[in-house]
């Protein structure tokens, strides 16, 4: 079942003034370096990259390695000039994705 | 016949070092005596506070379950929302109904201890006819966190007398009882210890006020069985099976032992 990430982003917003974006993932986070019960080594899956954009223009991204705790959580700040639909994607080893978006309005 | 009354510790870290303050003799030879030995019962049940396990863990974790938007468990109430949603709504409803159940959850019938775990499961097998859902799968621990949810703030209030109480007793029997080959009992660490250190980390009493828990050790969820089969591994004693009916009793005894205490579910401990 995909789960939908914990989301923390204002939906109002001043013009130029920074806020914070918080978002937790349900993601395992597998390491890579564990072993399973019968020794054989349990794949990595992280995510391995985090974007958010802004009507397409890149505000915030993350390339993720292993040793992050399962169940990620980012927080950043951005700043806005005008109105827009945030976008926050990621992608995991498997090649999973996912996505949210956000409208954002700017006064 | 001495009756003591244990200075509360509102500041204290140790539970230990309770400072006998004063004794009642004064009032045994009076016609009061009873009366007073009631109360003072009471104080010394009073007296001895009980500290949830949210105290004894540092500020970061403490910060990740203030704020449910950092707290990962909500990412299992939401899958919790959705097992609702698909079977338990028809007779239940909103899940806003559910409140106060987790407060007084485990309860005796039938002659057994039912914790909010093995009634749900009840309920899906025996009325809905669907299958019971595995007890430590994302599906469980999301129902169950969410029903939890529902009491949050709530004092815990277990039925403790008439049929529950011979389950109580021997919960508590069990809780006094040295075992493993460490030879320790749960009293032992949660009650005489609370509050000391243990590799680095502080002895919480012991309390399951915030259950199904999200535990960063476990970096997910559990539920109390869990984290009691992680006790019992950890002295070395033989684990009981999840439906083992001395587990049950375990389980009330330790919710009337914390009785009082607000539910935290779902909690986040380190």
């Amino acid at each position: 079942m995909a789960v939908r990430p914990l989301l923390n982003v204002p939906r109002e917003v001043r013009a130029g003034v920074a806020f914070e974006v918080r978002i937790l993932i349900q993601h395992v986070m597998e390491t890579g370096f564990r072993r399973d019960a019968v020794g054989m080594v349990v794949a990595q899956d992280i995510i391995n990259r985090f974007e958010c954009l802004v009507d397409g223009e890149e505000v915030f991204s993350a390339t993720l390695h292993p040793a992050i705790s399962a169940n990620p959580y980012l927080a950043f700040s951005a700043r806005l000039a005008r109105s827009g639909t945030m976008v926050l994607r990621w992608v995991d080893d498997r090649g999973m994705e996912g996505e949210e978006r956000v409208d954002i309005k700017v006064s | 016949m001495f009756f003591f009354e244990k200075k509360n510790q509102k500041t204290s870290i140790r539970l230990g070092s309770a400072q006998w303050m004063k004794f009642f003799c004064f009032f045994l030879f009076t016609k009061r005596r009873l009366l007073f030995a009631v109360c003072c019962l009471g104080l010394l049940g009073a007296g001895e506070e009980k500290r949830s396990g949210y105290e004894d863990a540092g500020p970061q974790v403490r910060a990740m379950q203030d704020d449910d938007l950092a707290n990962p468990a909500f990412l299992w109430v939401q899958q919790g929302a959705a097992v609702w949603g698909q079977g338990c709504a028809g007779c239940h409803g909103a899940v806003e109904g559910m409140r106060g159940v987790a407060a007084r959850y485990p309860v005796v019938e039938g002659g057994r201890v039912l914790n909010l775990e093995q009634r749900v499961n009840q309920c899906r097998v025996e009325r809905q006819g669907v299958a019971a859902l595995a007890p430590e799968g994302d599906a469980m621990l999301g129902v169950t966190a969410l029903v939890g949810l529902q009491s949050r703030g709530m004092a815990i209030a277990v039925e403790v007398e008439g049929a529950a109480a011979a389950h109580v007793a021997r919960g508590e029997a069990f809780f006094r009882l040295r075992q493993g080959q460490l030879n320790l009992s749960c009293a032992q660490c949660h009650e005489q210890l609370a509050g000391q250190s243990l590799a680095g980390a502080r002895i919480p009493q012991g309390h399951a006020n915030g259950y199904p828990i999200y535990r960063l050790e476990w970096q997910g969820m559990g539920s109390l069985f869990r984290r009691l089969r992680a006790c019992l591994v950890g002295v070395r004693a033989e684990v009981l099976a999840r439906d083992e009916g001395l587990l049950g009793d375990l389980e009330l005894f330790r919710a009337a032992r914390g009785a009082g205490l607000k539910v935290e579910t779902p909690g986040v401990r380190p």
